[in-house]
């Protein structure tokens, strides 16, 4: 059982020791109980790291519930949003899942680890809410965020460095698969996926092991150019990806505690999640309601002019305050500069034009510029490499 | 196809209630009971060869006259065994304390009492009487609330404010305390803080300490609203009015099963198909009306699985715990009472000396333990309605405060211990009365819930406390007798307003149901 909490002193991961020695600014942020870095050396570098060569991710933080029992399908099937029957064993998916109110709690992946045995990997605590959900059914719910350690090994030469590292052909494996090798003697499980739009795997391993399989990663990957990136490097590929962050795009709803401040999928642009065709999960009723009735808000990407990134903008139309900003940045591979709003319907169709109010600072004096953006349809960095299976050589 | 537009799950009077208005506005409607005959805990039963008893529900003192007038119910063969009984406190030496109405009396009431009860009686009443408006109606939303919502709150309101400044301001007071410090603050005589408030905990699984039980109080003194200046005896027992409502029903055109048991509520996409009995035959309606108790309908008929999260953790939170037992005896003789004049055995007979006393036989049950000396609320039928025993012969009925749901150890360990600590609690208010039983049967909360179905065997179907009556009856989003499942209402003692051989429930589901359907 994990036993942390986010106010307690903060725990360190299973790889402490080489993150720790890594980390040359010192430079540590908190996730979710975990002292992490933020940055290692240089966050530009750490950045072309994952889109040049390989970057190396803790992130055990993450927290992962393993979901066993004669009823993990169908109940995993009322939780989330997607059909989880539509997910073989050794398959992982991306899902939501939605209060009854079809509000959103939280974004995560599904493994398919094998016959009624998958894991549950969430943004946000949820045990308190799978325990609520597992009333009826015969199923066994485990917190083993402590109990695995994680890593993301992602960039254009990671599967070459995990390969030299004697994971034989992982370049078979496509886009969300599961693969399992041994690994001194245990069960090292990899998954082709993470949250920098490129090619990359996530490696799954017991704590005990977490140190010798960092060694043996950054010494195989050396000719690589293997690199270890912290959350800031992370930020900017995922936003350049079009990926979503809980607690930033949206609030988690049981966290929320104002009226209205929650999303569905639908206002995140995630209604490729929702089945409605599955007869009963959490938020249906709402959700059909919502398709009715239509939504609040849309989610748009907007192609910001300019090279500031839109940090908290409001987004204008006119004179009109139509949406927020949730996520920004200055994506360095796609040269675009990204922005992630919340624009009120019936705004947001993918080709308007709106305005962003940016604000910054340089040396106690603010400025304020109104940058011209526009809705694009889809995120700026989706290279092929991506998919391709299998794998590309670098 | 289906031959039923609602299939109504459980015959207690709210089910049949609510049936016989809906058949009345041109349903086709089918009640599935699972007991051999109707009324739910309204029933009649013989428990000794030629002694028979109210087996639940004993006293009729809140069914609302309007219901019993629209259903003809006297038409249908309800009689009155005897109405307007006094409530007798039963003291060991023989100094009784007599209540009915307005009337006190009672060689150990002060001045103070006599002078205090009849304004704390009326303004008790006046607090009841708007609390039965908010009764006689749906209640409104907690969100979201509609014109004839907000037209409900406003009328709520108002009611409040035409009780005026200090009428109101007392009852934002009281509302929240309990029963003893209430009592502490009226009155000196112990006899009549206890008496009063047992009322207040009947059925409940609370003392006179606990919090809510004023509002127990005055949900209880809304019979006294209603006319019911008294407890009213049923000729024939309860049962009676069980069989008056299913003629009632079947005039309208309801047709009744009975010992038909519901298995599951069907569901599909989230929206009710319809009903499949425990012998695997299905029944499909568009709607499907329980008056079964909201975690009995959701969580056995319906099923945790079937329904969204949300829906599970508020029907799991619902408390039932019920700390409520009956004790039935038959008599050889007319027991007697130490100074009650014979002619009074008819009346309500109750045993609650003190407040303390009750908290104490409270405390017990706090633990899953059986009271030491528990209260008694006690009826002797067969004074008032002769045939419900041999000739010469008597029952004895009485409501047993407190007795837990699951001993430790379980009932069967417990049973006859608890049962002659019962006749020693008799026995001290009449000395003898042991040796005149020839027959006796005691229903533990258990008992009460395999028998009559209830989860917990619960009064209410659900405590009845602050937390759990108007817009959170049962629960948020399954308030006004709808439910998260489309199609599926409540129709039972566990929505609004609550327990009791009431009525109210049935009946402002079915105004609500004829309503929405319409609408739809
Ligand atoms: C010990 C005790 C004493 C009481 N004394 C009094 C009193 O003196 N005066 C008073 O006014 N109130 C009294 N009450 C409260 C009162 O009896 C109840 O609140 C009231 O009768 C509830 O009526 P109802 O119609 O809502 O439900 P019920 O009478 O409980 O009816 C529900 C019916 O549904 C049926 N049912 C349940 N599940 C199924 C299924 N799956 N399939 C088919 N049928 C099903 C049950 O068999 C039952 O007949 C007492 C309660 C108890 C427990």
């Amino acid at each position: 059982m994990n036993s942390t909490s986010d106010d307690t002193m903060l725990l360190t991961t299973p790889f402490h020791s080489r993150v720790s020695r890594a980390c040359e600014l010192n430079a540590w942020g908190s996730w979710k109980g975990y002292t992490t870095p933020k940055a290692y050396t240089d966050v530009e570098l750490e950045y072309f790291a994952i889109r040049s060569t390989t970057g190396v991710f803790d992130l055990t933080p993450m927290n992962k519930y393993r979901i066993t029992g004669p009823d993990a399908g169908p109940f995993l099937n009322r939780l989330v949003t997607r059909n989880v029957d539509k997910l073989g064993i050794g398959r992982v998916g991306y899902t939501v899942w939605c209060d009854d109110a079809g509000q959103v709690m939280d974004d995560g992946t599904i493994f398919h680890l094998g016959e009624n045995d998958y894991r549950l990997c969430a943004y946000a605590r949820a045990t308190d809410w799978l325990f609520w959900s597992a009333l009826g059914f015969d199923v066994n719910i485990e917190d083993e965020t402590a109990a695995v350690a994680a890593l993301a090994v992602q960039g254009p030469t990671s599967c070459a460095a995990l390969t030299a590292m004697g994971l034989e052909g992982l370049a078979d494996l496509k886009p969300f698969g599961l693969a399992e090798y041994d690994f001194e003697g245990e069960t090292l499980m990899v998954s082709r996926t993470g949250f920098t739009g490129d090619l990359g795997y996530e490696l799954w391993i017991t704590p005990r092991l977490a140190e010798t399989l960092w060694d043996r990663l950054f010494e195989a990957g050396a000719p690589y150019l293997i690199k270890p990136f912290g959350s800031d490097a992370l930020e900017i590929a995922r936003i350049e990806a079009g990926f979503l962050q809980a607690g930033v795009d949206f609030v988690p709803a049981e966290e929320a505690v104002r009226n209205g401040r929650t999303r569905s999928p639908f206002e995140l642009g995630l209604d490729w999640l929702v089945d409605l065709d599955k007869p009963l999960f959490n938020g249906r009723q709402a959700l059909l309601r919502e398709r009715e009735q239509g939504s609040r808000y849309r989610f748009v990407l907007l192609d910001v002019d300019g090279n500031k990134p839109a940090h908290n903008s409001f987004i204008m139309k006119g004179r009109r305050k139509v949406g927020t900003v949730t996520s920004a940045a200055w994506c360095p591979t796609a040269k675009s500069n990204v922005a992630f709003a919340q624009v009120e319907l019936p705004h947001g169709a993918v080709g308007e034009e709106l305005v962003a109010e940016i604000y910054y600072q340089r040396e106690l004096h603010w400025t304020r510029v109104l940058a011209p953006c526009r809705v694009i349809e889809a995120p700026v960095f989706n290279p092929p490499r991506r998919r391709a299976t299998p794998a590309l050589p670098f | 196809m289906t031959d039923h537009d609602v299939v109504l799950v459980g015959g207690g009077h709210n089910g049949l209630i609510c049936a016989t208005y809906l058949a009345r506005a041109g349903r086709r409607v089918t009640v599935l009971e699972a007991g051999e005959s109707p009324g739910g805990c309204a029933a009649t039963r013989e428990f000794a060869p030629g002694f028979s008893v109210s087996s639940c529900a004993q006293w009729l003192n809140q069914l609302n006259p309007e219901i019993i007038r629209e259903l003809s119910l006297e038409k249908h063969g309800l009689q009155w065994a005897a109405r307007n009984l006094a409530s007798v406190s039963l003291d060991a030496g023989g100094r009784h304390l007599v209540l009915q109405g307005e009337q006190l009396e009672g060689e150990r009431l002060t001045a103070r009492d006599r002078e205090s009860y009849p304004s704390f009686r009326r303004r008790m009443l006046r607090y009841a009487k708007l609390l039965a408006t908010a009764c006689g109606t749906r209640p409104p939303k907690l969100v979201e609330s509609n014109l004839a919502d907000r037209l409900n709150l406003v009328k709520l309101g108002l009611g409040l404010k035409m009780l005026g400044r200090e009428d109101m301001g007392e009852l934002m007071r009281i509302i929240l305390i309990n029963m003893y410090d209430l009592m502490e603050e009226h009155f000196d005589s112990e006899q009549l803080k206890a008496l009063l408030s047992l009322h207040g905990v009947l059925g409940s699984h609370m003392g006179p300490r606990s919090p809510n039980t004023v509002f127990g109080y005055l949900y209880h003194c809304m019979g006294e609203h209603h006319g019911y200046l008294g407890p009213a005896q049923v000729q024939g027992g309860m049962g009676a009015l069980g069989n008056a409502l299913a003629a009632s029903a079947r005039d309208a055109g309801v047709e009744i099963r009975l010992g038909t048991r519901v298995a599951g509520i069907d569901t599909r996409a989230g929206r009710v198909v319809g009903v499949t009995l425990s012998g695997g035959e299905q029944l499909r309606a568009p709607l499907v009306v329980s008056s079964a108790d909201p975690v009995t309908t959701f969580e056995g008929l319906v099923g945790y699985r079937n329904l969204e999260t949300g829906t599970v953790r508020r029907v799991s939170q619902i408390r039932y715990k019920s700390g409520c037992a009956k004790l039935h005896l038959a008599l050889s003789g007319a027991p007697q009472f130490t100074g009650l004049d014979p002619s009074r055995l008819g009346q309500r007979l109750v045993i609650a000396p003190e407040m303390d006393y009750i908290e104490r036989a409270f405390n017990a049950v706090k633990y899953q333990e059986c009271s030491a000396e528990p209260a008694m609320d006690i009826s002797i039928p067969s004074v008032n309605d002769p045939t419900m025993a041999p000739p010469g012969q008597h029952v004895l009925s009485a409501i047993v405060q407190f007795a837990p749901y699951a001993p430790a150890g379980g009932w069967e360990q417990h049973r006859a211990s608890f049962t002659s600590s019962l006749l020693d609690c008799l026995e001290h208010y009449a000395p003898g009365i042991s040796a005149q039983v020839v027959g006796a049967e005691l229903l533990t909360p258990a008992d009460l819930e395999a028998r009559h179905g209830m989860k917990g065997g619960h009064w209410h179907h659900g405590e009845l406390s602050l937390d759990q009556v108007m817009m959170m009856r049962p629960f948020p989003g399954a308030t006004q007798y709808g439910t998260p499942v489309a199609g599926l209402y409540l129709c039972g003692a566990g929505s609004h307003p609550g327990g009791g051989v009431m009525g109210q429930a049935g009946h402002n589901a079915a105004r609500e149901i004829i309503r929405r359907e319409a609408a739809a």
